[in-house]
């Protein structure tokens, strides 16, 4: 009896795996996904991406395949394979690939290309920029409107301009709410790894938490998981950045700055499925809900009406253009 | 010579052995192994560019195995490869940044500081180990770190290219750049990875015909009688480590001018830890380096590919496929020299026991 049930389970894990083949004739798009270094289950920058390519493979019958890159020198080969097989849109997640994508979009001109985060200016290339400072003032202005010691932190990854960008914006939403606010700042490092340190991103969040510190604003990609236990020890306020984090530990995450990476890699392969794609810098900001706070149920009790009305309004003036915010890579240049 | 050929008689029935232990692995997972076979062929040299890599992979596994199989003739497990590699590499590009534009000296300068700098490296773990008694392991981690740390601090804080977010220096000239052979696509393969096969060359010859080379050897043959031959230890010891420093520092140089031309922060995805894999394989013989650097680059390469081409598996899966054979070649030993006399003393044996 087991035996039959058993050859029952091998042809069904047969047609299991059968649906994942490509078992139609019909011609559909590629997509294959260059993921950084952080990898798919980062929770944050490289996840989003990953479920924006998820959601486009279910609705719009598009062939996708990730793959992750373990080290710079991977980047080249990786994007390269795809152009050479069949793929006809290729994404690559992260400024650290701008070098590689200008050199192989380079190469291969009938391929059609996305990057996300860094600007290549080719005929087939289409750069993912998102203001991060927008929704990082709102970060700023929310942490000051909970803040009671008068003390917000900000822990970012690793010390690049894209980072600035986030610090520059969060200390300008703050201070437009309690102007002599108090901001400590650290960053995990300088090289690659301090996406992926989420030890030192907790001591750094629980010695700024230590010195009265009471909202710290997290930007350090998968660094930020430490950071968050951190804030649960001391039973104090995280802000996630990139994804939704607000469930990774319910009532410590004020709110997540996220920045929709998953609607950029979305809207880019349906824009190539209806062969609207095109090449130069796409913003994602405010006002196209590029970047945004998340609400959901984990941090409706930390997030009163009031704080929430008073946060409308303010996105809504920067959207209006009543509010400026200081862009990093303006101001900084 | 007998005893060379026995060598590799069993380097060559453990990497089969292992071959075999993978097919197995690969079928448990249910892929077939000739499908996985035909991918990293494929991958590592279906095309020019992809052979290209694989070629390009090898050189600086050559280096770093050339550096570990010194340390280990005389018995020192250098582990500060990673780190040495590192200095070199940076001191290449700083070289390359402030030299005169002339690229033949330019190059020149390159070369040498990449070679100095690593030299250095490996002289002050080879310090530690000769004179202050240091254990070169515990000492060559953590002259890793340092030189790590180190090398990020110089390069970001006194030449980091501006116009880039990647944490990396500035561009040497650009005609300083060793230019890629066509033939091979965009792979980075120029003449500069002559180097490769001559330092094994170099290292061969240096065992040989040398009487430091023979002195290294005895060292590591037999600590005792080198001794009471006169030989210093210490001294031996102490220039195991700084060749290999040396070595691995020109990996740097490669680097740097034959491929990104500048100094990148973790440009190594671990050519030095990988060195001791490919040392130990290759039986700490200059010519089984090459091969073995060939064996492991093909993999690395290869292992890009399993990505693509499956459904399912990963290059994770590559990494167990390589500590496989790593396993089965570091146990070589076991296979007897002749199977006839290990049957007939097992037929002994069984009829002892009967008797």
């Amino acid at each position: 009896m087991a035996s039959i049930r058993f050859r029952l389970l091998v042809i069904c894990m047969m047609f299991g795996f059968g649906g994942v083949l490509p078992l139609r004739a019909a011609p559909k798009l590629k997509v294959g996904l260059v993921l950084d270094k952080g990898g798919k289950d980062d929770k944050s920058f490289n996840t989003a991406a990953f479920v924006g390519m998820e959601k486009a493979g279910k609705d719009l019958s598009v062939e996708t395949k990730y793959v992750e890159s373990t080290d710079d020198n991977a980047f080249e080969p990786l994007l390269r394979s795809f152009a050479k097989k069949d793929y006809d849109l290729i994404v690559a997640i992260g400024f650290s690939q701008a070098e590689a994508i200008r050199k192989i979009a380079a190469q291969f001109p009938q391929k059609k290309f996305a990057i996300v985060d860094a600007e290549v200016k080719l005929p087939n290339v289409r750069s993912l920029m998102f203001e991060e400072h927008q929704g990082s003032y709102l970060a700023g202005a929310l942490a000051a409107l909970k803040s009671k010691n008068g003390k917000v932190g900000f822990i970012g990854g690793m010390d690049i301009p894209l980072i600035r960008r986030f610090l520059l914006g969060y200390e300008a939403g703050a201070k437009a709410i309690t102007p002599n606010i108090k901001i400590v700042t650290n960053f995990v490092g300088i090289t690659g790894d301090a996406w992926n340190n989420p030890p030192k991103a907790k001591e750094l969040a629980l010695a700024q938490y230590q010195a009265g510190t009471d909202v710290i604003y997290l930007a350090a990609g998968a660094s930020n998981m430490g950071a968050f236990d951190a804030a649960e020890e001391k039973k104090a306020l995280a802000i996630g950045c990139d994804s939704n984090q607000n469930r990774i530990k319910p009532g410590f995450v004020l709110t997540s700055m996220v920045k929709r990476v998953d609607v950029a890699v979305y809207q880019t392969i349906k824009d190539t499925t209806e062969n609207k794609f095109t090449a130069g810098t796409v913003r994602f900001g405010l006002q196209n809900d590029g970047v945004d706070l998340a609400y959901d149920d984990n941090n409706a009790k930390l997030v009163d009406p009031k704080q929430k009305a008073k946060i409308a309004q303010l996105k809504k003036d920067i959207i209006d253009g009543k509010i400026k915010v200081p862009d990093y890579y303006e101001t900084k240049r | 010579m007998k005893a060379k050929l026995l060598a590799f008689r069993r380097s060559l029935t453990a990497l089969i052995i292992g071959f075999l232990a993978s097919a197995v692995l690969i079928l448990c997972v249910g892929e077939s192994p000739r499908h996985i076979l035909q991918i990293f062929l494929n991958g590592a040299g279906g095309s020019a560019y992809d052979f290209g890599l694989t070629l390009y992979y090898a050189v600086p596994l050559v280096l770093t195995g050339l550096a570990v199989s010194i340390g280990l003739k005389t018995r020192l497990f250098n582990i500060g490869v990673e780190g040495q590699l590192t200095v070199g590499a940076l001191a290449a590009a700083l070289a390359g940044i402030v030299g005169p534009d002339s690229a033949p000296w330019n190059r020149l300068l390159g070369f040498g500081a990449a070679l100095l700098a690593g030299g250095l490296w490996g002289a002050l773990l080879g310090y530690l180990r000769a004179r202050r008694r240091a254990h070169e392991v515990v000492a060559g981690i953590m002259l890793n770190f340092i030189a790590y740390g180190l090398t990020s601090w110089i390069a970001l804080n006194f030449f980091k290219n501006p116009e880039s977010q990647n944490p990396e220096t500035m561009s040497i000239p650009t005609g300083a750049r060793i230019p890629s052979f066509t033939f091979f696509q965009s792979a980075p393969v120029s003449w500069v990875l002559i180097i490769a096969p001559f330092a094994a060359l170099c290292v061969w010859a240096y065992y040989r015909w040398t009487r430091a080379g023979f002195a290294m050897e005895a060292v590591g043959s037999n600590p005792e009688a080198a001794r009471y031959a006169g030989i210093s230890i210490a001294t031996q010891q102490f220039w195991a480590l700084t060749l290999g420093g040396m070595l691995s520092g020109l990996v740097g140089f490669i680097e740097v001018y034959g491929n990104t031309g500048k100094f990148v922060v973790g440009f190594s995805p671990g050519y030095g830890f990988m060195g001791v894999a490919v040392a130990l394989v290759g039986r700490l013989n200059p010519l089984g380096i090459l091969g073995a650097a060939l064996l492991f680059a093909g993999l690395h390469k290869g292992s890009l590919d399993l990505d693509f081409e499956t459904e399912w598996l990963t290059r994770d899966f590559a990494q167990i496929l390589q500590a496989i054979l790593i396993l089965f070649m570091s146990c070589s030993n076991l296979i007897p020299a002749s199977w006839q006399l290990r049957i007939e003393v097992l037929k002994r044996r069984l009829h002892g026991n009967r008797d």
